[in-house]
């Protein structure tokens, strides 16, 4: 049901930027959205077809950029992809890290006649 | 016709950060300290709730918004007390969103509360990314969940000002290992308070209740 609600905003915020550029129809709307997001893109498409349906973006397509996590070591700074339950520094062994990346969830552009 | 590119570059959650910030200045004029609860389910919210009721109800004005998928259960066993609460029946939504509270706001006394807690829905995916306009985080995780969530849900564990670490009074049956849990949990998030506790025997709940009245106290001067 997370995808319901992501779906709602998807729609409302590209329906939104449409209307601003006075287009008539949204073929595409392109996501970036992080691995730690938990965002299941076969759902959002499904829910948006079905909310979508008697507006300007019916038929649109969802195109999902996926962001790997990324984790950066407050100590040495080194940038690393965590390996299952491996999170500390593979250089160092530090266990202070910052997600740097993985958790997006935003809408990059949409493409509109 | 030709297509045209329209570049948006704005969160998809931000009509919900919007209105979580209209529900924060709407508490912050009140002056009350809400508090967003998250964990899975069972792992001790309503518990801690009511508990942390039973100690604070003589100084601190509280009320409570409990959000579920369904049933009116745990708003049940605070209306018993007393306290004013607003149950928000989510209809199958794994978490709440800022819309749900502004509404359940209008139902509250918020010119005579201190403290709100909002029992979030029993989940550790998603309740962390739908800001509800709270002053502080608070999240619980029991030892009989493991030690390893937080690599499972670093989102939420990244994300929260307090972790209560509860049921401690189950240890010598389980294997949590309580150091690794909190090196992992301190490394993805230094500034995070950690305090072990047992709702039900009462351990470590002195360190919570001192901390959350310090809280409330330096809310009220702002």
């Amino acid at each position: 049901m997370h995808e319901y609600s992501i779906t709602e905003s998807i729609l409302s915020l590209a329906l939104e930027k449409a209307s601003a550029a006075s287009a008539s129809q949204i073929k595409r709307i392109n996501l970036v959205v992080g691995e730690l997001s938990g965002v299941v893109s076969e759902c959002v498409q499904f829910y948006f077809d079905v909310i979508s349906k008697d507006t300007i973006a019916g038929g649109a397509e969802l195109a999902f950029e996926v962001r790997p996590t990324k984790l950066q070591c407050r100590k040495c700074q080194t940038v690393f992809t965590p390996q299952n339950s491996e999170w500390s520094c593979p250089d160092c062994h530090e266990a202070g890290i910052e997600i740097v990346s993985g958790r997006e969830c935003y809408m990059e552009s949409i493409e509109v006649e | 016709m030709s297509v045209k590119v329209i570049t948006v570059g704005e969160d998809i959650l931000g009509a919900n950060d919007e209105k979580a910030r209209a529900n924060k200045s709407r508490l912050d004029k009140y002056g009350i300290l809400t508090i967003n609860i998250m964990s899975s389910p069972g792992a001790g919210k309503t518990s801690l709730i009511l508990s942390t009721i039973k100690h604070l109800r003589k100084k601190t004005r509280i009320a409570v918004i409990e959000g579920d998928v369904a049933s009116s259960v745990d708003a049940d066993k605070v209306n018993e007390l007393g306290i004013p609460v607003i149950q928000i029946n989510t209809a199958g939504g794994c978490h709440l969103d800022a819309n749900m509270v502004e509404k359940a706001l209008n139902d509250l006394p918020l010119k005579d509360t201190d403290l709100l807690f909002i029992e979030n829905v029993g989940n550790l995916i998603c309740p962390n990314a739908f800001a509800l306009g709270e002053d502080r985080r608070v999240m619980i995780a029991s030892l009989p969940e493991g030690d390893d969530k937080p690599h499972k849900y670093p989102a939420m564990f990244a994300d929260t000002d307090v972790i209560l670490l509860n049921k401690i009074d189950l240890q010598p049956y389980l294997d949590f290992n309580t150091d690794a849990f909190k090196k992992v949990v301190t490394g993805l998030n230094p500034d995070v308070t950690i305090f072990p506790v047992s709702c039900k025997t009462g351990t470590g709940m002195a360190a919570w209740f001192a901390w959350l009245e310090s809280t409330v106290k330096n809310k009220k001067k702002k």
